[in-house]
């Protein structure tokens, strides 16, 4: 079980009360007219796999029911840091740091 | 229709969504006749069950502005809780802190239509305020083993270092949701969905078992 941090409630929550909603930071085209089918599949489709730190979008489904940010290592499951939406990730791979 | 008073104004809506004439309104828990229970039942226990029925609840959303801030006390009576996780109770009015542009107003059953009106007649910007009360009730649960029965039913830690009088967390209940606002050392407020009221009076009746229950009229 995660001990998750929630920075709009600012305490330590049960896992139970959060969910996973997948990667964060992903853009969504701001012409989808203009996308190839390609660009398009890639931002509704492909998500990144990370062996090691991942950004990742929670919601306190159960709490104040704001969305958040963690950032996660996959292979020990630590929470390297919890940040607000709008906010960036001070945590970051070096695989991902160009992005 | 001809139940329920509408009145338009500036267009915007306002129901007063209290029954009236010959309709009786019924909390969630009407059939479990907990006022014969309160009488025939046990009178003593370590847990003491009360339904607090037909309440107003208001749901309040805004980012407010320090203009709206000074319009919503002066329209509640008390200031908005801003800390995260904080509530403020008085006889007339609660109010519980539910998420950084949430908040929960708790009033009389008969208040809640005439706090809404005046919200719409005064507060200005940007701002939704939705009444709830037919979607939630509020059960007070106390006793010397309250917080053991409320171990067993929600993950939050109840200890007083952590969970102080008036602290206020929305969480996860006995597998459905629930308000907690502490009242006191012993005694705590949960604001729970309609729909589940049934299910969690039969989890807390299981849960309280062993402590013993006295249902309060």
């Amino acid at each position: 079980m995660f001990h998750i941090y929630c920075p709009h409630c600012c305490e330590y929550r049960e896992e139970e009360e959060f969910h996973a909603a997948g990667q964060s930071h992903i853009a969504r085209p701001l012409d989808p007219d203009a996308c190839t089918d390609k660009e398009w599949g890639e931002f509704m489709y492909f998500r990144a796999n990370p062996r090691g730190i991942h950004h990742e979008l929670w919601v306190h489904a159960a709490g104040c029911r704001k969305y958040f940010n963690i950032t996660r290592d996959t292979q020990t499951y630590e929470i390297k840091e919890v940040y607000k939406v709008g906010e960036k990730p001070t945590v970051v791979a070096n695989a991902i740091q160009s992005k | 229709m001809s139940d329920v008073t509408v009145e338009a104004m500036e267009g915007k809506l306002v129901t007063n969504q209290l029954p009236t004439g010959a309709i009786v309104g019924e909390s969630p828990l009407h059939h479990s006749d907990l006022a014969s229970i309160a009488k025939k039942g046990p009178q003593q226990g370590g847990v003491h069950f009360h339904e607090r029925k037909l309440k107003g609840l208001l749901t309040l959303r805004c980012a407010p502005s320090a203009e709206q801030l000074s319009l919503i006390e002066s329209l509640l009576g008390v200031a908005l809780p801003m800390e995260p996780l904080t509530s403020v109770t008085t006889d007339a009015v609660s109010v519980r802190w539910m998420s950084p542009d949430e908040w929960l107003i708790i009033v009389a059953g008969e208040k809640a239509f005439e706090l809404e009106t005046r919200f719409q007649e005064k507060l200005i910007g940007h701002y939704a305020l939705v009444n709830i009360s037919g979607g939630t009730t509020i059960f007070d649960v106390s006793g010397s083993h309250v917080v053991d029965m409320l171990k067993k039913s929600t993950p939050v830690d109840l200890h007083p270092s952590e969970f102080p009088v008036g602290k206020v967390v929305s969480t996860v209940f006995a597998k459905s949701g629930a308000t907690i606002c502490r009242l006191a050392d012993d005694k705590f407020e949960l604001v729970v969905r309609r729909s589940f009221a049934d299910y969690l009076w039969l989890w807390i009746q299981d849960a309280s078992r062993e402590y013993g229950l006295v249902v309060k009229a």
